[in-house]
């Protein structure tokens, strides 16, 4: 019996479906239009429309994230493509999982310059996992199933299935995910044992060892966590955490020094640069974790825990290397670990301990409580005290305030941080905060932000509206892109070259035209009350909070400075001037 | 464990790919993106049933360069198998020229006896040309442009280079 045929759109409807797909995030234009036209007749998926196709896959990326589901974007040919092109990239840096649909012109058309047209396959190639032409409607229920695997599977990352017309209109048969079997793509996911084996040999001997987690053991899902903890305590040793692994290890556990790397902790960086043995879970040996290279952990053995074998030995050479997903890697450590009734060199350890108290003694992130002024920092602790207990995620824009955030709140859980570590995209943190509130209706939800970084998504306001998302936007307000304002006061004389935007909304005025709540805070005394308002209040809301705008974020390891050269804080300034090198990193 | 010696050092891999729309795009973009050299490289389909292609890429860099290389290659999802002719195992590599020479007289009769000596066949003549094949390793197709610079070179394409590993293991 011959199988009913479907059109393309239909066909594609029902593989969302089978995969999952509740929610996709979208703009609508004439390459879709068969597409939404089929969205239109039916109820099982939803669909969100956004203002701008970039905060479309930015959301998608807050909905990924916070649930551990493939997130879902649908786009136009085209100019709606070319705009994708950043929220891609920020998921290929970050590893999210994505499947973003883009429109095309008809197949009869490609290569002729037709209106919209782009080639989105050649320029999305470099910032996706991967990406499809779709040619023949025959092959169209195969690709989607294939994408959503290949999305999801071994390290994360973004896929594009671009989409001409005819495609969407044109009928075959749908075939189920059952049916497909990818053909060369098959990540590996168990560990080598016998690597295993000789990770954990060298884990018992160690004497100053640390744990350097990274965004992998969030990706690798909750158990890795878990098991991240479980031998963590089993082992007693310390654990530093990467932007984007924070909340892999609970952030209020003894054993843990902080984030790492640029603007990390003292005790973290400290830490690296003196341990015997680095077990790196889940990270990548990112220039803002490392320093220089060759002053990084220079007395350390490295083991490192990744899936993508091309992480292995890419920034730092390392001795021992296990390709494999997080959680089944750990599981198997501690098994060994068990089974050979390992234990920890107790004394060594204790000594290690000893000192990385005296590091921690240093208080790196202390700052002036006295001033009249509202602390950026001061403010990040208060809404940190207000939000602790309730079930809250947290999103953030990029620069001094994301930077704050990623020190100061204390996240015990995975999946409750959503920040853009890789591509560090401005106007990240608003359009995922509408995707994680979407995923998450009943929680609390807050962008810490920027007054300059949220302006370059401020359009999303509309769709937080529409959509009545309770999105609470925490703007901590210095009038300045407060990171570039930062370098050029400490590497460029002070010489402030267009770090300072003269104009700015009114933040109340503007929450108020798109109907939302506004509120201003810029009195420290009125800080616990603004923050109490906003989070009581139903609906969305914008506070506007005055902060210091010439605080500076410290500690900071300048660009091409070691582990132990970092800068604690202002009167710390121009002892070690930036080397030249140091000048042309990043 | 990859060593840590920081010397160049030129390695011809082997990559099998699935054929299909934009998978050399895939590899030359992962080339120029990364900042990769790419010496020679040549591709074609070697397995029809499968619709499976076979690209050989010469390239250069440190150890730790070209062990990135391959990761990367490896990652690409089209992408089924990758090897190092260079360091897993004996191999032969081969490349083929077509190299035309046009001139007369002493110049003339000079060619064709070194095209001798290479092995060089004619594949086409005329009263004041020729053009050669020759097949064999990268140095010896250079030896013998350089010979024929002074004999009335015209034009040089070469295919690039083509390898395979010795004895009965496939890739």
């Amino acid at each position: 019996m011959a199988q009913e045929k479907l059109s393309g759109s239909e066909i594609i409807l029902k593989a969302l479906v089978d995969q999952g797909v509740d929610v996709i995030f979208g703009y609508p234009g004439g390459a879709v239009l068969p597409l939404y036209d089929e969205i239109f007749k039916q109820n099982r998926i939803r669909h969100i429309l956004v203002r701008h196709e970039q905060a479309a896959l930015h959301a998608a990326e807050g909905y990924a994230r916070s649930t551990g589901k493939v997130g879902a974007v649908l786009v136009t040919s085209g100019p709606g493509a070319t705009n994708a092109v950043t929220g891609l990239t920020d998921a290929l840096m970050d590893s999210i999982p994505l499947v973003c649909f883009t429109g095309q012109v008809p197949t009869h058309l490609i290569g002729n310059d037709a209106f919209q047209e782009a080639d989105t396959t050649g320029i999305t190639r470099p910032c996706t996992k991967h990406n499809y032409l779709v040619k023949d409607v025959a092959d169209l229920a195969r690709v989607v199933h294939e994408a959503f695997y290949v999305a999801r599977s071994g390290r994360p990352g973004p896929v594009v299935i671009d989409l001409p017309k005819d495609v969407l209109i044109n009928e075959a048969a749908y075939i189920s995910p059952a049916k497909i079997k990818h053909k060369s793509y098959k990540p590996q996911v168990k560990g080598d044992i016998k690597q295993i084996e000789k990770a954990v040999e060298m884990i018992a001997q160690a004497k100053k060892p640390i744990f350097y987690c990274g965004g992998g053991v969030i990706n690798s899902g909750p158990a890795a966590s878990t098991l991240l903890t479980q031998f963590a305590h089993t082992t007693g040793f310390p654990v530093t955490l990467t932007l984007m692994g924070l909340g892999a290890f609970p952030a209020s556990d003894k054993q843990f020094l902080g984030m790492l790397g640029m603007h990390g902790t003292f005790e973290a960086n400290w830490a690296m640069h003196d341990c015997d043995l680095m077990i790196c879970v889940g990270a990548r040996f990112d220039d803002r974790v490392t320093g220089r290279t060759n002053a990084f952990a220079p007395h350390s053995k490295k083991i490192h825990i990744d899936i993508d074998p091309s992480s292995v030995n890419k920034n730092v050479a390392v001795d021992l290397a296990i390709i494999g997903d997080v959680a089944h890697v750990l599981e198997d450590m501690i098994k060994v670990w068990k089974s050979k009734q390992y234990k920890p060199h107790d004394k060594a350890l204790k000594e290690w301990w000893r000192q990385i108290e005296l590091w921690r003694a240093r208080d790196c992130l202390r700052y002036d409580r006295t001033s009249k002024l509202i602390k950026p920092q001061y403010a990040i602790e208060r809404l940190y005290e207000q939000t602790k207990n309730r079930d809250t995620y947290i999103t953030t824009e990029v620069g001094q305030h994301q930077m704050w955030a990623a020190q100061l709140y204390k996240f015990e859980k995975p999946n409750r941080w959503m920040t853009s570590g890789g591509l560090g995209t401005m106007g990240y943190g608003l359009p995922a905060a509408m995707g994680v509130q979407l995923a998450h209706p009943d929680s609390l939800v807050v962008d810490i932000s920027g007054e300059s970084s949220v302006q370059m998504n401020i359009q999303e306001m509309a769709t937080i509206c529409q959509y009545r998302l309770p999105v609470k936007v925490f703007i901590l307000n210095n009038s300045y892109m407060g990171m570039v304002r930062q370098w050029q006061e400490l590497l460029y004389e002070k010489r402030y070259a267009e770090s300072y935007m003269g104009a700015h909304p009114d933040f109340v005025k503007l929450a108020d035209a798109y109907g939302a709540k506004g509120l201003r805070c810029d009195a420290v005394a009125d800080v616990d009350a603004a923050i109490r308002e906003m989070i009581e209040t139903d609906g969305p809301v914008i506070l506007d909070m005055r902060v210091d705008p010439e605080e500076n974020c410290f500690p900071m390891i300048p660009s091409g400075a070691a582990h132990n050269d970092m800068l604690l804080g202002s009167t710390d300034e121009g002892q070690k001037p930036i080397s030249e090198e140091g000048m042309v990193l990043v | 464990m990859i060593m840590r010696k920081e010397e160049i050092r030129r390695h011809t891999v082997a990559v099998l790919v699935d054929n299909e729309a934009g998978v050399l795009a895939r590899v030359i973009g992962l080339f120029s993106g990364r900042g990769y050299n790419i010496e020679s490289l040549t591709v074609a389909e070697v397995d029809p049933g499968e619709r499976l292609s076979r690209i050989t890429i010469v390239t250069s860099g440190t150890p730790m360069v070209i062990e990135q290389i391959k990761a990367q290659l490896g990652r690409l999802v089209p992408v089924h198998k990758v090897r190092d002719l260079t360091v897993d195992g004996p191999s032969v590599s081969r490349e083929m020229a077509l190299v035309k020479v046009a001139g007369g007289g002493e110049k003339r009769v000079e060619s064709l006896r070194i095209a001798d000596i290479f092995r060089a066949r004619v594949v086409d003549s005329t009263n004041e040309s020729f053009v050669f094949e020759i097949v064999g390793a990268t140095e010896k197709l250079d030896a013998f442009i350089k010979l024929m610079q002074p004999l009335g070179l015209i034009d040089v394409s070469r295919t690039g280079v083509v390898a395979i590993s010795r004895g009965a293991e496939g890739i």
